[in-house]
C-alpha cells in the first residue's frame, strides 16, 4: 500500500468521511474512493452498494479481482431534549449500532438518574456543538418543542448536511418552525429535508413507539441515502 | 463497518510508525469462511522488528502472519496467506474455531 493512500484514508477517517480502499490483488495497486467519487474499472453500482452496506469484501470487475475495504464512520444520533422519548431512544439506539448522546440545557430534565449510562450534557446546544460539531454521519433529533433550544441545532444540521434531521411537533408547530428557519437563512430545499412530524408513519402513540418510529426513520435515511448527493 | 479513528486503529498506527522511519507491513483479512473470529477488512500492522498491533484472527494465527510480514518487508512483494483447519499440517497453525481466513500482506511504502 502506498503511504500517500494510507494518509488520505486516515485523513478521511479523522474527518468522519466514508471511504473505500480498492486494492487490485493481482498487481497490488490501491486506490481510494470517497463517497460520491467514481473510479475507473469499478462500476458506480458496486461502489454505491458498498458505501450503503458498509461491508468490505471481494468483487470481480472487468475480469479483475478487487478487494474493497469499506470505511464508514460509526453513525451517531444527537438528541436535543432529555424527554421521555429520548429515554426510550437511548435504550434502543445502541442495539441498532448507533452512538447516541443527549443535549438539553434544562437541568430538571437532563438528570443522570433519568439517563443512566447515556452520554448526557446539560448545556445549550450552541455551546456543546461548538466543540463536537455535527457531520454527515450524524442524525439530529430535536424533541424539546422549544424553539429556543431546538432551532439552533436544526439550522446547524441543515447547513452541515446531517443524513437525518427530525423535529417533533404538530403540523401547526412545524409550520411556525418553517417560517423561523427561513428567516434564519435556510432554503426551502433544506427545510424539506426535515422529517416532521418526526418518525415513520406507523401510528406510534407511546414514547417507546415514537422512539421506534424515529429509529426506523433514521435507519431508512442512512441505508437509502442517495450517494453523491450530500452525504 | 470498521471501527474508525480510534487511537488504537492499526491504520493510524501504521502511518505513525512510517513517520518514525520504521519499515511497516499491513495484513488485511480479505475473505472468511465459517466462524472466523475477525471480520473481513480487519488489520494487523507489523514493523521490521516484529512489533505488531491489531489482529486478523483474535490471536490464532498472528505469529505466522508476523513471520510472513517480516519477509514481505524484506522483499517488498505482497503475498496472500490462507489459514484454517484444513491447512493445519501445512502451516502448523490453524483457527481453533474451525473457520478459514485469507489474509493479504503488503508493505507500506
Amino acid at each position: 500500500m502506498r503511504l500517500e493512500i494510507l494518509k488520505q484514508l486516515n485523513d478521511a477517517k479523522r474527518a468522519r468521511r466514508a471511504a473505500i480502499l480498492v486494492t487490485d490483488l493481482a498487481i497490488g495497486e490501491d486506490r481510494l474512493a470517497l463517497e460520491g467519487d467514481t473510479l475507473a474499472g469499478v462500476s458506480p453500482e458496486t461502489l454505491t452498494r458498498a458505501f450503503l452496506s458498509g461491508k468490505s469484501g471481494l468483487v470481480e470487475e472487468e475480469g479483475r479481482s478487487l478487494f474493497l475495504n469499506v470505511h464508514v464512520p460509526p453513525p451517531r444520533i444527537v438528541v436535543i431534549g432529555a424527554v421521555h422519548i429520548s429515554q426510550a431512544l437511548a435504550a434502543m439506539a445502541p442495539a441498532a449500532g448507533f452512538d447516541l448522546e443527549i443535549i438539553d440545557p434544562r437541568t430538571a430534565f437532563a438528570t443522570p438518574e433519568r439517563f443512566a449510562g447515556v452520554k448526557l450534557t446539560a448545556d445549550w446546544p450552541e455551546d456543546v456543538l461548538k466543540d463536537a460539531p455535527l457531520d454527515a454521519f450524524t442524525a439530529l433529533v430535536a424533541v424539546t418543542h422549544d424553539p429556543k433550544i431546538d432551532d439552533y441545532p436544526l439550522v446547524s444540521a441543515l447547513k452541515t448536511g446531517c443524513f437525518y434531521i427530525g423535529a417533533l411537533g404538530s403540523r401547526k408547530t412545524h409550520a411556525k418552525r418553517v417560517e423561523r428557519l427561513k428567516e434564519a437563512g435556510c432554503t426551502d430545499a433544506q427545510i424539506a429535508r426535515i422529517s416532521a412530524p418526526i418518525g415513520l408513519d406507523i401510528g406510534a402513540s407511546t414514547p417507546g413507539e415514537i422512539a421506534v418510529a424515529i429509529l426506523g426513520d433514521i435507519i431508512q435515511a442512512l441505508r437509502k441515502r442517495v450517494i453523491g448527493a450530500g452525504v | 463497518m470498521n471501527d474508525m479513528a480510534g487511537f488504537d486503529d492499526p491504520l493510524l498506527i501504521a502511518e505513525g510508525w512510517k513517520s518514525e522511519g520504521r519499515d511497516v507491513a499491513l495484513a488485511t483479512v480479505i475473505e472468511t469462511w465459517g466462524s472466523a473470529p475477525r471480520p473481513v477488512g480487519s488489520h494487523l500492522v507489523i514493523d521490521g522488528e516484529g512489533n505488531f498491533h491489531g489482529s486478523v484472527s483474535g490471536g490464532c494465527v498472528e505469529g505466522a502472519v508476523i513471520t510472513e510480514a517480516m519477509d514481505v518487508i524484506g522483499s517488498g512483494s505482497a503475498r496472500m496467506l490462507e489459514f484454517g483447519v484444513a491447512d493445519e499440517t501445512a502451516w502448523r497453525v490453524g483457527l481453533s474455531c474451525g473457520g478459514r481466513i485469507r489474509v493479504y500482506v503488503e508493505k507500506v511504502d
